[in-house]
């Protein structure tokens, strides 16, 4: 397994968020699935430490994440927010930023290829894109950290069906070219039947259900 | 060396019946508040009341200061300005968690470094006579700027927080995340003091120049030290600012440069 959880709990606000998760992920496409509510986004946090848990472990490649250091982990555990967060200036330079902080080479018009968009937004505002242009330009930023994982949290729930058809169809393509592994968050089962083959489903922030796709989404 | 006779030794005597005069004023403030429900007649009267009290008390203490000419007097009642200093300016950074240690750290290097500099170059002497006035304006405009800077810093933390974390989850350190937010954070500290000190003279006379006016000193020598304060300030708002805000937004981040989950935030989805 790529990602181990043994009775993960956390708690926020004396609120149990997770509690008692254990549940395997693979290498390939794996989709978290579940109500509102249910700890998805949390979940997918506890992945790259932007969170800890409370009780229990979450190891990756055999190893506890604790003993890793969040900030190399987190530039092979890339994650794409569910809100478009990027820096102030041109899609270029949040890509230049990202692959400095991983000490990669930018290779800009294949990242932006790969996330769907045309080799020339890197020379646009990221102020005056759609979200849907931004939501791919996060993508492109975290591509460009070449990462080992992609942890992609409701990458469509922003956006209109031709937007949303568009990351899909980036998403299917990136996973053909590279050997990457994504974990995906989404409130939409027929989603995650589009994208991946393992899924997690969450209730209440337990697991009630991990396994293959037909087995878990039948 | 400001030299005293020149310039600070000239004393008028104001009387009491003077002060009580000027409580006119006070009454028209709160006539105004009250013909137009502003509501801040008690506010108005709680502010004068205070400020009679405490400056009252102050000059007295700053009497039995001068009268002592004691170094370590000034001392204590530097250290207990940048106390009091610190917990008034921490209760307009409330959404900074624990602002405390560094309101007090920010004032109390801007104090310490803006007279140690003013008396190491000369531009006063190290007696209760020049570093108690001094000290006592650098330290509350280091005290206004900190909190200004901290109350921006915490709202622009909460506003930023999905961009902090964003970069955050490409691995930058929790000073990279918080850069930019704290940059902002600092020139909104430092930029009223900095406006108004491009306008004085043209739109305002500054305190100081008009007490010493007031008292009859030469216009030559008012202006000359009012620019001197007016550098000093600068230089001590900055500090002060850049402190607060330096130490400050590490209390955001975790050890593990995690963003600290806000105390009543929206559910996690």
């Amino acid at each position: 397994m790529l990602f181990e959880l043994r009775g993960v709990g956390l708690t926020r606000a004396g609120r149990a968020v997770l509690d008692g998760v254990s549940a395997g992920i693979p290498a390939g496409a794996t989709a978290i699935v579940g109500p509102s509510g249910s700890g998805k986004s949390t979940l997918l946090r506890l992945l790259n430490r932007l969170a800890d848990p409370d009780r229990g472990e979450v190891s990756y490649r055999g190893e506890p994440l604790a003993g890793y250091d969040p900030l190399a982990l987190r530039r092979q555990v890339a994650l794409v927010p569910q809100l478009p967060a990027l820096l102030e200036g041109t899609v270029g330079s949040n890509l230049a930023y990202a692959a400095g902080l991983a000490g990669r080479e930018l290779d800009a018009a294949r990242c932006l290829r790969l996330a769907g968009l045309d080799p020339e937004y890197a020379g646009r505002d990221v102020a005056k894109l759609s979200v849907g242009e931004q939501q791919r330009a996060m993508l492109a930023r975290a591509l460009a950290q070449r990462p080992e994982v992609l942890l992609l949290d409701e990458p469509t729930s922003a956006l209109d069906h031709a937007a949303r058809d568009a990351i899909e169809a980036a998403l299917a393509e990136l996973r053909r070219e590279l050997e990457i592994a994504v974990v995906l968050v989404t409130h939409d089962p027929a989603q995650a039947r589009r994208l991946s083959d393992w899924v997690v489903r969450l209730e209440g922030g337990r697991v009630a259900g991990c396994g293959a796709l037909e087995e878990v989404l039948a | 060396m400001i030299a005293p006779a020149a310039a600070l030794s000239t004393s008028i005597h104001v009387s009491v019946g003077q002060v009580t005069a000027s409580l006119a004023l006070v009454a028209l403030a709160a006539a105004i508040s009250y013909w137009w429900k502003a509501d801040l007649e008690r506010d108005i009267g709680i502010a004068a009341v205070r400020s009679l009290v405490q400056l009252t008390l102050i000059g007295y203490a700053i009497k039995l200061i001068f009268e002592a000419d004691t170094l370590w007097l000034v001392f204590v009642l530097l250290a207990v300005m940048v106390l009091f200093g610190a917990i008034t300016a921490r209760s307009r950074a409330d959404k900074v968690p624990h602002a405390f240690v560094p309101l007090l750290v920010a004032l109390a290097l801007a104090g310490a470094c803006t007279l140690g500099l003013v008396v190491a170059l000369g531009i006063f002497e190290a007696t209760p006579r020049y570093l108690v006035p001094v000290g006592g304006m650098v330290i509350g405009n280091a005290m206004t700027a900190s909190a200004v800077a901290l109350n921006r810093l915490g709202d622009e933390m909460h506003d930023s927080r999905p961009r902090i974390e964003a970069t955050l989850a490409l691995g930058a350190t929790a000073r990279e995340a918080a850069m930019p937010t704290v940059r902002r954070a600092l020139r909104s500290g430092m930029i009223t003091l900095v406006d108004s000190t491009k306008t004085t003279g043209l739109i305002f006379f500054p305190g100081t120049m008009v007490g010493m006016l007031l008292a009859g000193a030469n216009p030559t020598d008012a202006v000359r030290l009012q620019l001197i304060l007016l550098y000093v300030l600068l230089g001590s708002v900055s500090i002060a600012a850049l402190v607060a805000t330096g130490l400050a937004y590490r209390n955001f981040f975790t050890p593990a440069q995690q963003l600290r989950e806000p105390e009543a935030g929206p559910a996690a989805s």
